[in-house]
């Protein structure tokens, strides 16, 4: 019956530019997938490991202005590809090594501190970054020749790329290492006498994210052709950062869901409102306070409660049974 | 000393080792100006059942964080085994030998009694790290799973999660754990408390039917329920060891009274 | 000349982090809603002073303003989230975007002056040097400041409580202080410290969208340096930011952040709880 779901749903991503109803619809598409490649790997810090990240943005640009950089100094879409991802995830060990000497709140605090490092570089670094007037790139990479200009072909690698990133860690949750990764979120101390490693094991898991950031940087950069500090700045942190609580972290589709809503949100409002950066907090605010654990979770427990009012003998879902892949 | 006559001796494996199974020498720790454990030794024979006791704030839960290596030594040495492993990482710890359970139980609430066994037994396989299988599908390492609850009776409760079982299973699932990792040295950190008379029956019976190549030792408050499980008897007081000896001779002791009633 | 500005900005830090790392000390939590505060303060003070409101009391009365939301804030969202401390930190994040925007509507998006105030404007001599006399002015409140905090921790039934709050909350539990009361004085208290910052830094940066922003990772860095829930951490924190940002900013201008990202480095590396903080415990 999941397996039935599954296809089709697949088949609906595949097809949407078809069914979609123009390429504005299609743009949306890309954006929720790119943003959920983002949101995927950030949850691998947050909802896996225990271990809140203000600061992802920052690895994100790095992905963006470097290949950008590249891009417009001549070199090639491979080049460009390749050194952004290596430089990112250098970066992202730099980061998890600083970031990993604070825990709980202090790894929050570094991250954010690093993140806006990253932003104020960004901003600042003129001859670099171009400061407040971002960088532009003209044309998309063409893989095995197929052009990516148009909205469609470009949706399509986006949905490629999104499937590898959902399907890898995917299978990363089902792992041994993913199983590790939990119980040191959970009790850090006793994984520690068990005979794990457990600052090694964050690390890993930071560098993970740091790479799928890198990549959604890279789709960042295409999609819109260009790069600003706006991209680095805490704002989109904390967007990302929704996504992943909005969804409910520590589950597989959560943060997909919660890029869908996310992206959803900000298209529509700021159709309407110009203030999208209160809309912003206000649902942070209201989660946070509301429903902490996010919107999927908190959904499959309002909709089990109500089936359970229906049908009384049904037997209650176990609390909790082994975690969500 | 009574080496001799000892059961198990002669079932060792070869290249044992001919000294005490677990020894700490001059161990001492403070925090900010509190001494928690002073300049404590302590030599465990192989085979041995050791308990430790000693009124609240005696230093026993620290004494064995020192040894599996959660906190560092200000001085002292601790050795396993013929081997000083004072400057071994807590997390090696666990591969050369050493199992614990905690006071506080802090298993894992949200996954079953099987995962969380199986987890234990993870800790001290190449497998941990493996980014790629799917852990359901590790026969090998899920049967030993089974096998460690079976142990402690509760294979029938294998797929309940953790949060919806007693207190009593509970403290069997962490012995569960720490028997699943094949330990030669085993601390037991008041495996009695909050347990209910039958329950610590179920949980003794576990405690003496541990097999002789485990050295066992053991923390309990409560001297009355440990007492028929231990064959030497380690009293600390702030920090000190004060009486050290056989059970005979540590419940006969003037000064073990004196704690005791004294408290 | 550089000197005496980064002074300046070094006692403007102090009063904005002062109130930062007394929050994270007591309540463990960075109130990511800091900078916000700050540049409320700059905002109310202008509406204030337009009005006819003198310099000075504006500054006060902003201070209070500022304070106010602070407690409602913590009264009304922090409390109910008590010992969720990630959910706090990601509350004043949320918070802080909405203030941004409603500064954005109200005051609109260009830069906001405030005028020197009449007494303090122009220059003073001291021996051969001549120094603007409102910079000099702010290193004076600042010092003022950290004296008067130092004499309230030191000397006050409150400050100890507060002391003793930070040192360790579940022994103050059980020495019967009113923790949950302590905590909306020390986050009003540091509120109205920043706001007041906000408003006397005015003069000299002006209050613009963006502010937030930029002030608080300078908050952030001084607590990592100094350690948290210390005076002098902040105090001496605050200063060798202000140092190394003005310098960085003359000298490499387009690198001031990064020369902000080394001593943090290294102040990580070496000593995580910062040069004043105490040891994560364990």
């Amino acid at each position: 019956m999941r397996r039935l779901a599954l296809v089709a749903a697949l088949l609906a991503l595949a097809a949407l530019p078809l069914w979609a109803g123009g390429s504005f619809y299609v743009n949306i598409g890309s954006q929720i997938l790119l943003y959920a490649v983002f949101a995927l790997g950030i949850n691998v810090l947050v909802g896996y490991a225990g271990l809140v990240s203000l600061g992802h943005a920052g690895l994100l640009g790095i992905a963006a202005y470097a290949a950008a950089r590249l891009l417009n100094g001549g070199y090639g879409h491979l080049a460009a590809v390749a050194v952004a991802l290596v430089l990112t995830l250098a970066a992202a060990a730099l980061f998890a090594a600083l970031a990993l000497r604070g825990s709980g709140i202090g790894f929050v605090m570094i991250t954010l501190a690093i993140g806006q490092i990253v932003w104020g570089v960004a901003y600042r670094w003129i001859s670099i970054t171009n400061g407040d007037n971002g960088i532009s790139v003209s044309g998309r990479p063409s893989p095995l020749g197929l052009s990516l200009a148009s909205p469609a072909h470009f949706y399509w690698a986006t949905l490629a790329v999104f499937l590898v990133a959902l399907g890898s860690i995917a299978i990363l949750g089902a792992s041994p290492f993913g199983a590790s990764l939990r119980g040191t979120r959970d009790q850090p101390r006793r994984m520690a006498a068990l005979g794990y490693h457990v600052w090694m094991i964050r690390f890993l898991a930071f560098l993970l994210s740091g790479f799928w950031s890198g990549v959604a940087g890279l789709l960042f950069l295409y999609y819109n052709q260009f790069v600003s500090p706006q991209g680095v700045a805490l704002t989109a942190s904390a967007e990302a950062l929704l996504m992943v609580i909005a969804g409910g972290s520590g589950t597989l589709l959560g943060p997909v869901v919660g890029a869908a809503l996310v992206v959803v949100m900000k298209n529509v409002a700021s159709g309407y409102i110009e203030r999208w950066n209160f809309l912003l907090g206000a649902i942070f605010v209201a989660i946070v306070v509301f429903m902490p654990e996010g919107l999927v979770p908190g959904a499959a427990r309002l909709w089990r409660r109500a089936t359970v009012a229906w049908t009384p003998r049904a037997a209650v879902a176990a609390p909790g049974g082994r975690p969500a892949p | 000393m009574d080496a001799q006559g000892r059961g198990g001796r002669a079932g060792r494996a070869a290249g044992a080792v001919s000294g005490p199974a677990l020894a700490v020498r001059g161990l001492t720790k403070s925090f900010g100006g509190l001494l928690v454990t002073a300049r404590v030794d302590l030599a465990v024979e192989e085979g041995e059942r050791r308990l430790i006791i000693g009124p609240n704030g005696a230093g026993k839960t620290t004494l064995f964080n020192l040894v599996t290596g959660e906190l560092r030594p200000d001085e002292g040495t601790v050795t396993l085994l013929g081997r000083d492993i004072t400057r071994v990482p807590g997390r090696r710890r666990a591969h050369l030998g050493i199992s614990r359970t905690y006071q506080i139980i802090t298993l894992f609430p949200r996954d079953t009694l099987l995962r969380n066994v199986t987890l234990s037994l993870l800790g001290r396989s190449p497998l941990r790290w493996n980014p790629l299988v799917r852990l359901e599908r590790q026969g090998a390492l899920i049967a030993r799973a089974r096998e460690a609850l079976a142990r402690v009776g509760l294979e029938h409760l294998a797929e309940r999660p953790l949060a919806q079982t007693s207190y009593g299973e509970r403290r069997r699932v962490e012995i569960a754990m720490a028997l699943a990792q094949n330990p030669r040295v085993l601390l037991l950190d008041e495996p009695f408390a909050g347990l209910s008379i039958e329950e610590r029956r179920d949980v003794l019976h576990l405690v003496t039917r541990i097999p002789r190549n485990v050295t066992v030792v053991m923390i309990e408050h409560d001297m009355d329920v440990a007492l028929d499980f231990a064959e030497r008897i380690t009293v600390l007081h702030f920090g000190h060891v004060v009486v050290e000896g056989t059970r005979g001779e540590v419940v006969a002791h003037p000064r073990t009274r004196e704690i005791y009633l004294g408290e | 000349m550089l000197a005496v500005n980064s002074v300046t900005l070094g006692g403007l830090l102090f009063l904005l982090s002062a109130g930062f790392s007394l929050i994270f000390g007591l309540m463990r939590i960075p109130n990511l809603t800091h900078g916000s505060f700050f540049m409320l303060g700059g905002y109310f003070a202008a509406s204030l002073i337009g009005w006819g409101v003198g310099f000075w009391p504006a500054a006060l009365i902003s201070g209070l303003l500022v304070a106010a939301l602070g407690g409602a804030v913590e009264r009304l969202v922090l409390r109910r989230l008590a010992g969720a401390e990630l959910a706090q930190v990601l509350v004043t994040l949320g918070l802080s975007f909405m203030i941004a925007d409603v500064c954005l509507t109200v005051w609109t998006g260009d830069p906001v002056r405030i005028d020197t105030p009449r007494g303090l404007a122009g220059v003073t001599a001291l021996g051969s040097f001549r120094f603007p006399t409102y910079r000099l002015a702010i290193s004076l409140v600042a010092v003022g400041f950290a004296v008067a905090l130092w004499l309230l921790m030191d000397r006050t039934r409150l400050g100890a409580m507060i002391r003793a709050g930070v040192d360790d909350p579940d022994m103050a539990r059980v020495a019967g202080i009113r923790v949950s009361r302590l905590f909306t004085i020390v986050f009003c208290l540091g509120a109205w410290l920043a706001g007041f910052a906000g408003v006397i830094g005015g003069p000299i940066l002006s209050v613009y969208p963006g502010l937030d922003q930029e002030m608080l990772p300078l908050a952030l860095v001084v607590v990592i340096l100094g350690g948290s829930g210390s005076l002098l951490g902040s105090l001496v924190g605050s200063f060798v930011v202000g140092f190394l940002y003005n310098f960085g900013q003359a000298m490499f201008p387009e690198l001031a952040y990064v020369v902000l990202f080394l001593p943090m480095l290294l102040v990580l590396v070496v000593r995580p709880q910062g040069l004043f903080g105490r040891p994560a415990a364990g």
